[in-house]
């Protein structure tokens, strides 16, 4: 055995393991070059027959050698395999771009989603979020608001009336009896907002129905002016419109706020009439027990369907109301 | 309410330079919402003449009656033209559009052949000269009235801008030219000369004994003025001027005397009411009706009085329905000569009573109702003796009155409440200022502030305040953030809410919200039926389709369904959430305590507890397949097991634990449905739909719902979790054998019972049916682990054993051997 004998051994193993091209072909040149019958292996197994120093001198080039086999073909499979996975995974490719989502499409109602954002809003800027009855008594939905029977105001409100009407019930006209139930509960500081659905026996078309929602929101604290309601009303319009809308006050008649006002904003280059607002008038806080010496407050109301149909462009009522699975999916849950 | 520039200019000098735009945008900075500007004649150009009909040749060959017309156009010769309309005679005096004329909507007049004539000309409606709405036909006019062959349309003053208004309840003053006159002058800065002023000096002699007035319901009435007229010519007209101003109103010229009162509530703002004095049995006064009797009103309606009806009667009987509309008995006619003219100031609250008791709202009740300055009784009597005096042969006999006005109080303000209510940085003489605009008297020393007659809605400070603000203008005041509490947040009922949509939404489904109205048809088919069937009804509903409140969610989900099925879906989920209305108490009468200080809290709670408690609830329904099917198979349809889930998802979102058991129950299949109960109470229920419903409503085969009611719902409590061990779990598996009527879910509540302590879950893993004799076998496994200790297997088989022995014993459970 020499060692250029050794040397063309690694040669030619390193020659057929590159040369394989796949992992069989890899099988049969282990087989030759390292396998028993191979010349390294018969050179290993004759160590056993020869001197002591003969042994060393040997046994270290054989030993070297196979070392240098076994990495060649350890690089060999490495490659050979990276080459197989490859090109099993290749082979398993699929059409990812194949119909799979087959569940139905849900969504909230555009109403809850924009009571849920005009809500958020509020909390973020300390109110609380209170709600009522919607078949309420005549006396928290009118009297205490400073309607009282007879006056041309309740007739500005086609009222819905529950049997037998002694009972004084009625569907509620607005989300306001809500604030008389916070007041006659809470003591100042007050801020809340109450959002929900209200009832007017209009005729059900393109503008108007029977049954809508309000926002309505009431702030009682000492020291509140006009300037407070402006202020609020011009944060809500911005986050509710974008920060480009404007608001404009006009007088108005409410007989539940003196002064009162109407609440126009500039949207898409027109003013828009938006809601009706004003200072909290006195005779309603001092029914409700506060102290019109130490406390101001103001108060708002718009309806949810005529912001949603102002700000989405929704032009026919009926497809808030029907419930066609078509319209409602369009908003998702609102995010 | 109507207002004409043309009569606003009688009372406020407009400079040219002021547009239209800018007084409609003064009258909104004030508080007038200005509906529509509307320009009279923009798009009118003559010549338009007065010409009288001279000869009619009914031309009758045609399909409609055709008029060949001979005018007097005062032309010299004579015009010919077609007309189609019937409504004038030989001797009335029309309004002629010349050829090259050119009327509204761009129609040219040019001579023209038609029905084998030539036609010169045409004779005009109001409709077609752009000033009235009226299909009456041609508008006529009486010879003498109008100038024949002069300017029609100076004549009938068609160039106008008429303002339509919205004036809001508490300005009654404003149901006037007077009233509105007097905001554009605020409003601009201009000066307003008040037509009562001219009236204030105006007496007439009494020449006679006239009809006496008096005032037996003293607070329905505070002042009484009534004249007496005689001598009244029936000849005499409406000078043309006054019979435009009322037409541009919106009003119809009548008669003189008729117009002549609506003129002057136009004006003034304080309706009047003429009678024929000989039909006045001795004197009038003004009482309520007292019986129910029959009236037959003006308008020819035969109504029944209400014994509260406020009435202006003669000795014997009621002449007029107070404020609101006069009698068809003592109305003025061809024939009047003696005229009484009255002039109240009703109560409100009565005239308005009168009005919504017979469902008549007039020119007048409107202005009444609304409170009308109880000086113009006197003034506006005494402007209809002016007019009807000079305009036909009628003198003055005699003015009764009875009664006084009564006038608001004076208040005192604080100019230092004022400027903090607005806001805004203001000196005591800019508010005395624009106090004094809007026609309050002031004591800059006191700021004792007197509010003018026509303000009987000034009574508080904060009534002033608001006069202040739209004075200085409400874009005045600044915009400012309020102080606000630290923290807010949704409650934890809020919260639930929002979840469990959001949760079914996420799911698939999408949620619907219905009217809550109903009626007992939809409730019978439901099966509803005892309390659950019970109602609120309306007593004005939309529809007597939907009289009922709602009494359960899944019956307005069905019609949402069906709706959706109808225009091509079919295969969805929907849920609503909202209140139910079942009548769970008699509703008391009406509580209704003083305003002004807050109730005793004992009124408070009673008016609280007289509102009957609403249910919240969720529903949901679900028709068809579970998802789309397609190319990767099709899909399975919604099962009875769908709903029950979601109900359970639902309660399982609350962190709620519940019991099962199956239930007939309304509107489901009752074998089909299930109870969940938590607490002991059954708050929820899902399943197939009875299938008596689902046909009755078309809805695909075994659609499924669930109701969930959410305010029954316990709140969550704090959770106090136990630590978790690591010790190893031992798994053992049951199979039993039990009859099939035997219910799994109590089989399972008899093993968890049984199990103990040890036994971490339970799971049904199989459910056989195919052993036959009325026998089915459940395979449970049941997980047992102790968190301290590695479970001996004594102990294992132990607890296993407690588990199916309790199982026996509840249910006849058998082990099955395998």
């Amino acid at each position: 055995m020499n060692p250029s004998e050794v040397s063309s051994w690694i040669a030619d193993a390193v020659k057929a393991f590159s040369a394989s091209t796949n992992l069989d072909d890899l099988k049969t040149a282990r087989l030759a070059h390292v396998g028993d019958k191979a010349p390294i292996s018969l050179a290993s197994r004759a160590l056993g027959s020869l001197s002591p120093e003969e042994k060393a001198s040997a046994g270290k080039i054989i030993g070297e050698a196979k070392a240098e086999i076994a990495k060649a073909l350890a690089d060999a499979t490495a490659r050979l395999e990276a080459e197989r996975d490859a090109r099993v995974l290749l082979e398993e490719v699929v059409d990812i771009t194949l119909p799979v989502q087959r569940s139905h499409r849900g969504g909230l109602h555009p109403i809850s989603i924009i009571k849920n954002e005009v809500s958020d809003f509020f909390i973020e800027q300390g109110f609380s979020v209170e709600e009522g009855p919607e078949l309420e008594s005549g006396w928290l939905n009118f009297d205490a608001l400073n309607i009282p029977a007879d006056h041309p105001a309740r007739t500005m409100q086609d009222t819905f009336f529950i049997e037998p009407l002694e009972s004084g019930m009625v569907l509620r006209t607005q989300t306001s009896p809500v604030q008389i139930r916070s007041m006659l509960t809470k003591q100042p500081p007050i801020y809340v907002i109450s959002p929900g659905r209200t009832f007017r026996a209009d005729e059900l078309d393109a503008t108007h129905s029977p049954v809508f929602h309000q926002v309505e929101g009431l702030v009682v604290d000492k020291g509140i002016t006009m300037a407070h309601l402006k202020g609020t009303l011009d944060n809500f319009a911005r986050h509710m419109f974008g920060g480009e809308v404007t608001t404009r006050l006009r007088p108005s008649f409410f007989p539940f706020t003196e002064p009162s006002a109407e609440v126009d904003i500039f949207f898409n280059g027109r003013w828009i009439e938006w809601g009706g607002c004003g200072m909290v008038n006195p005779k309603v806080l001092a029914t409700c027990g506060i102290d019109t010496d130490i406390y101001s407050g103001f108060a708002f109301g718009m309806g949810l369907e005529r912001t949603l149909m102002v700000r989405h462009g929704i032009t026919d009522m009926h497809d808030i109301v029907e419930g066609d699975l078509r319209f409602t999916r369009q908003f998702g849950v609102g995010l | 309410m109507r207002a004409p520039l043309s009569w606003i200019k009688e009372f406020v000098d407009i400079p040219a330079s002021i547009t239209a735009e800018q007084i409609s945008d003064g009258l909104i900075r004030v508080g007038f919402e200005v509906e529509e500007i509307i320009t009279q004649g923009a798009d009118l150009t003559g010549p338009l003449k007065f010409g009288k009909v001279l000869s009619i040749e009914e031309i009758t060959e045609f399909k409609k009656p055709i008029r060949y017309v001979g005018l007097d156009c005062g032309e010299g010769e004579t015009r010919y033209v077609i007309c189609g309309a019937t409504n004038f005679a030989v001797g009335d005096v029309v309004c002629v559009a010349i050829p090259g004329a050119i009327l509204p909507g761009n129609f040219a007049i040019s001579a023209r052949e038609t029905y084998g004539k030539t036609s010169n000309g045409m004779i005009c409606s109001g409709r077609e000269l752009g000033i009235s709405d009226d299909h009456a036909g041609i508008m006529t006019f009486a010879e003498g009235s109008v100038e024949i062959g002069a300017d029609a349309t100076a004549a009938l003053e068609i160039n106008d801008v008429i303002f339509d208004i919205a004036v809001n309840p508490d300005r009654g003053y404003a149901l006037s030219i007077r009233g509105i006159a007097r905001e554009v002058a605020a409003s601009q800065g201009l000066v307003f000369t008040d037509p009562v002023d001219a009236l204030r000096k105006l007496t007439f002699e009494n020449t006679g004994k006239g009809v006496t007035a008096s005032i037996v319901d003293k607070d329905a009435a505070s002042v009484f003025y009534l004249r007496t007229l005689s001598n009244f010519d029936q000849s005499a007209q409406t000078p043309i001027w006054m019979r435009r101003r009322i037409e541009k109103m919106g009003m119809r010229s009548i008669s003189l005397v008729v117009d002549v009162t609506n003129y002057v509530m136009l004006e003034l703002g304080q309706p009047l009411h003429a009678f024929d004095a000989d039909r006045i049995n001795g004197g009038l006064s003004i009482k309520r009706a007292g019986t129910a009797q029959k009236f037959t009103t003006l308008d020819g309606q035969e109504r029944t009085l209400d014994p509260d009806d406020l009435m202006v009667c003669d000795d014997t009987k009621p002449l007029a329905l107070a404020g609101t509309m006069g009698g068809l008995e003592s109305e003025i006619t061809e024939s009047t000569s003696r005229i009484a003219v009255e002039a109240v100031r009703f109560s409100p609250v009565a005239v308005a009573k009168n009005s919504r008791r017979h469902k008549l709202s007039s020119e007048a009740s409107r202005r009444l109702e609304r409170s009308v300055d109880p000086s113009l009784a006197q003034f506006s009597s005494a402007r209809f003796v002016q007019l009807l005096t000079s305009l036909s042969a009628a003198h003055h006999v005699e003015t009764v009155v009875d009664g006084e006005p009564r006038y608001a109080p004076v208040v005192k303000v604080d100019p230092s409440y004022v400027a903090s209510v607005l806001g805004i940085d203001i000196t005591p003489p800019e508010i005395a200022r624009h106090l004094r605009s809007v026609g309050c008297d002031v004591n800059e020393a006191t700021f004792e502030v007197d509010p003018p007659s026509w303000r009987s809605d000034l009574l508080q400070q904060a009534d002033f305040v608001e006069e202040v603000a739209r004075m200085v203008g409400y874009d005045k005041i600044p915009s400012i953030l309020p102080p606000r509490p630290l923290h807010a947040s949704l409650t934890p009922t809020q919260k639930r809410r929002r979840a469990i949509a959001a949760m079914l939404a996420g799911r698939g489904f999408a949620e619907v919200q219905t009217f809550p109205f109903t009626n007992q048809e939809t409730i019978d088919s439901m099966g509803f039926v005892g309390e659950r069937a019970a109602t609120y009804r309306l007593a004005n509903p939309m529809s007597e389709e939907f009289p009922l409140m709602r009494v359960h969610l899944v019956p307005g989900l069905i019609e949402v369904a069906q709706r959706n099925i109808s225009r091509g879906a079919k295969d969805f989920a929907i849920f609503e959430m909202g209140s139910i209305f079942r009548s769970s108490q008699k509703l008391p009468p009406a509580i209704s305590p003083e305003l002004g200080k807050r109730p005793d809290q004992s009124v408070i709670d009673a008016i609280t507890a007289s509102v009957p408690p609403q249910a919240y609830h969720v529903a949901g329904l679900l028709v068809g397949k579970t998802e789309n099917s397609d190319w990767q198979g099709p899909a399975r349809s919604y099962t009875w097991q769908d709903a029950i889930a979601y109900a359970q998802d639902i309660l399982q979102l609350c962190n709620l634990n519940w019991e099962i058991k199956r239930s007939d129950f309304a509107p489901w299949h009752p074998g089909r449905c299930a109870e969940l109960i938590v607490d002991g109470k059954a708050v929820a229920h899902a399943g197939e739909l009875h299938p008596r419903i689902i046909a009755a409503y078309g809805l695909p085969e075994r659609s499924v719902a669930f109701a969930v009611g959410l305010s029954a719902l316990p709140d969550t409590k704090l959770v106090r979790p136990f630590t978790v061990g690591t010790m190893p779990a031992a798994l053992q598996d049951v199979a039993l054998i039990v009859d099939q009527s035997v219910a799994a879910g109590d089989v399972q509540a008899a093993l968890r019972a049984g199990g103990g302590n040890l036994l971490e879950s339970i799971t049904l893993f199989d459910r056989y049916d195919k052993i036959g004799d009325g026998k089915i076998s459940l395979a449970f496994s049941l997980v047992f682990r102790a968190h301290d200790r590695t479970l001996t297997g004594a102990e294992i088989t132990e607890a296993r054993e407690a588990a199916v022995a309790e199982a026996e014993k509840r249910t006849g459970a058998v082990l099955r051997t395998i």
